[in-house]
């Protein structure tokens, strides 16, 4: 059995606004074990970018964590994160033991500050000697295939998919254990992506990275890399499971429909043809009672508008959220 | 029957005052599009493909080669402006970026009601065309009552984009060329969109042009694909032979660089 890395408790975070809240994160569980990587999916505003930032959390106002706990393994004891400050998580474990990749990596660069500036803060920061540390970076510079000359450049001299390596390189250089990529592949073509992919697997395959979270709303790139997966929908898990079981058969309503949006070229997909979930997303101001996928369901029944159901285990290694599975059926 | 016929079709900018350059937008493409046939032109951004469709949609003046539509030359044979009206009645466009194609000044059906002016057999009186434009809206699965009178920003991009495929139901043009029309939309509305375009198809035989650089999408939805790249046409031919047995070096690289749902890519 893996070891756990990192656990959240029915984390709660609401964007409070004047008067009203968003409930972008609204009773959400799992965990994350050691060497694997979680692809967490899902449309736009379902969340996720959220709860990505709650993993290490970086809250900041109006975004404010109401309920819940999150505790990442450190030298093998839990802390618990989430009653530090966003402070102090800073100075203890990001860059250390928790590092993301941020969803625009290829401008969160400054065009103007030559990358070997950043090193040299993270360097002040961590208070280690700045070139030993621009020396590992030149390494692992190669390791991801840019030159290592490239660290005395300004980011506008490198091109989008060479940027994202830079941060990917940047940002894995104290051998964190646990990445967080938030639509990494989104902004690049589908040539650059799957460079980016192979990097990333590297990094993990040579333990500089023990997991891997991968955000994303491209079901088929999450695919090729990830263990398990979660799918969000509005605020919640409603599907956690492991990836070939779910794509072979996915039990919620909403994954199915997922699924049969995406269009990739493969035989099957024109066998299958695509189909569409009526409807939109809720807002998230005032979801909908009980299951919020109620009002696109095509299965729905008299409960789900009524009661909220649990992320339950239906099958070794999968828990979904949806009553068509528990026995509140029968 | 032969829709539309482009043959060598080249275009040529010319860039800078003094020394001049000249950049090969599109060199000598030729295809053929069949009456009901849905065909893609898939390609990198900057292959030429928007190009191409300006050249075919009479937005851009060709450097050389012809485009017959219904056996015209479209750029040579339009002479009035009878003519040139009957030619837009007949092709359509669906852009790629639905905030941009309607005037923020202007409540949404504005556009529906130019359509409707544009036809050759005007409704008689103003409920008339109200009927026709409540009409379209209906098979686009949009409830009039949502977007009358409405302002482009109080709706939503998949509503817009559903928009500019009712003005197809109301216009029953012979050619839509689309240019990348669901890159702007969620996932989940993107199979509507295209199911729209498809019934369309079905019901009025009309012929569509896909631009897109989406393989998946072009393979799903046509019949024919051209892939392009630096202007010129390297593959072609069924969306089968081209994405399960790529010949061109370019092609094969594309496809396999394409993430696939069933399965994993071999060298990750």
């Amino acid at each position: 059995m893996k070891e756990v890395l990192l656990k959240v408790e029915n984390a709660k975070a609401y964007y409070k606004l004047e008067k009203v809240s968003v409930k972008a994160v609204d009773g959400v569980s799992f965990e994350i074990l050691e060497d694997e990587v979680v692809g967490i999916v899902g449309e736009s505003g379902c969340g996720k970018t959220t709860l990505s930032n709650l993993i290490f959390m970086n809250i900041l106002k109006p975004l404010t964590l109401v309920e819940g706990k999150m505790l990442l393994r450190v030298n093998g004891n839990f802390e618990e994160i989430s009653s530090m400050s966003r402070g102090e998580v800073k100075k203890r474990f990001w860059g250390t033991q928790i590092t993301i990749i941020p969803q625009s990596a290829m401008n969160a660069l400054m065009p103007t500050i030559r990358m070997a500036k950043y090193v040299e803060h993270l360097a002040q920061s961590q208070q280690m000697d700045p070139r030993d540390l621009l020396e590992k970076v030149s390494i692992r510079f190669e390791e991801v295939g840019l030159d290592p000359r490239w660290i005395k450049r300004f980011p506008f001299e490198l091109s989008g998919g060479m940027r994202q390596r830079a941060v990917i390189a940047i940002a894995t250089i104290l051998n964190p254990k646990l990445l967080i990529a938030d639509e990494p592949t989104s902004a690049l073509d589908v040539v650059n992506q799957k460079v980016f992919l192979k990097t990333l697997m590297k990094l993990k395959q040579m333990k500089v990275v023990r997991s891997i979270v991968f955000i994303t709303h491209d079901i088929a790139t999450v695919r090729q890399i990830a263990d398990r997966m979660i799918v969000m929908y509005a605020g919640k898990i409603v599907e956690f499971s492991e990836m070939e079981k779910i794509l072979e058969k996915p039990f919620h309503p909403y994954t199915r429909g997922l699924f049969s949006s995406v269009l990739t070229p493969e035989p099957e997909i024109r066998k299958r043809g695509i189909s569409v979930i009526p409807g939109a997303p809720p807002n998230l101001i005032n979801p909908p009672s009980g299951c919020r996928f109620h009002p696109r369901c095509p299965y729905v029944m008299e409960v789900c508008k009524a009661e909220e159901p649990p992320l339950k285990e239906v099958e070794e290694g999968r828990r979904v959220a949806c009553f068509l599975y528990s026995e509140e059926r029968l | 029957m032969k829709n539309l016929v482009v043959e060598n079709l080249t275009k040529i900018f010319s860039l800078g005052f003094f020394s001049r350059r000249h950049v090969e937008a599109v060199k000598n493409v030729s295809f053929t599009v069949e009456k009901g046939e849905i065909v893609s032109l898939v390609g990198e951004s900057g292959s030429g493909k928007t190009t191409t469709a300006k050249m075919i949609l009479r937005l851009l003046p060709p450097s050389s080669g012809k485009i017959l539509f219904e056996g015209k030359d479209v750029w040579k044979d339009l002479k009035d402006q009878e003519s040139i009206k009957s030619f837009r009645r007949k092709v359509h466009a669906v852009f790629q970026d639905p905030f941009a194609s309607y005037n923020p000044f202007y409540p949404v059906e504005r556009s529906l009601w130019q359509a409707v002016n544009l036809l050759e057999k005007k409704p008689t009186n103003k409920k008339e065309a109200l009927e026709l434009i409540e009409d379209s809206l209906t098979k686009v699965g949009i409830d009039p009552k949502d977007i009358l009178g409405k302002y482009p920003h109080q709706i939503s991009g998949g509503q817009k984009q559903r928009i500019m495929i009712a003005r197809c139901w109301i216009l029953k043009p012979l050619l839509i060329v689309a240019d990348e029309p669901t890159s702007m939309i969620d996932a989940s509305c993107r199979g509507g969109i295209i199911q729209l375009l498809e019934e369309l198809r079905e019901v009025q035989q009309t012929s569509i042009i896909f631009i897109t650089h989406d393989l998946g999408l072009a393979y799903y939805v046509s019949d024919t694909i051209f892939v392009m790249k630096d202007g010129q046409i390297v593959e072609r031919g069924h969306p089968d032979k081209v994405v399960l047995e790529p010949t061109h070096e370019y092609s094969k690289l594309l496809v396999e660089s394409i993430p696939k749902l069933y399965r994993k890519l071999e060298d990750l």
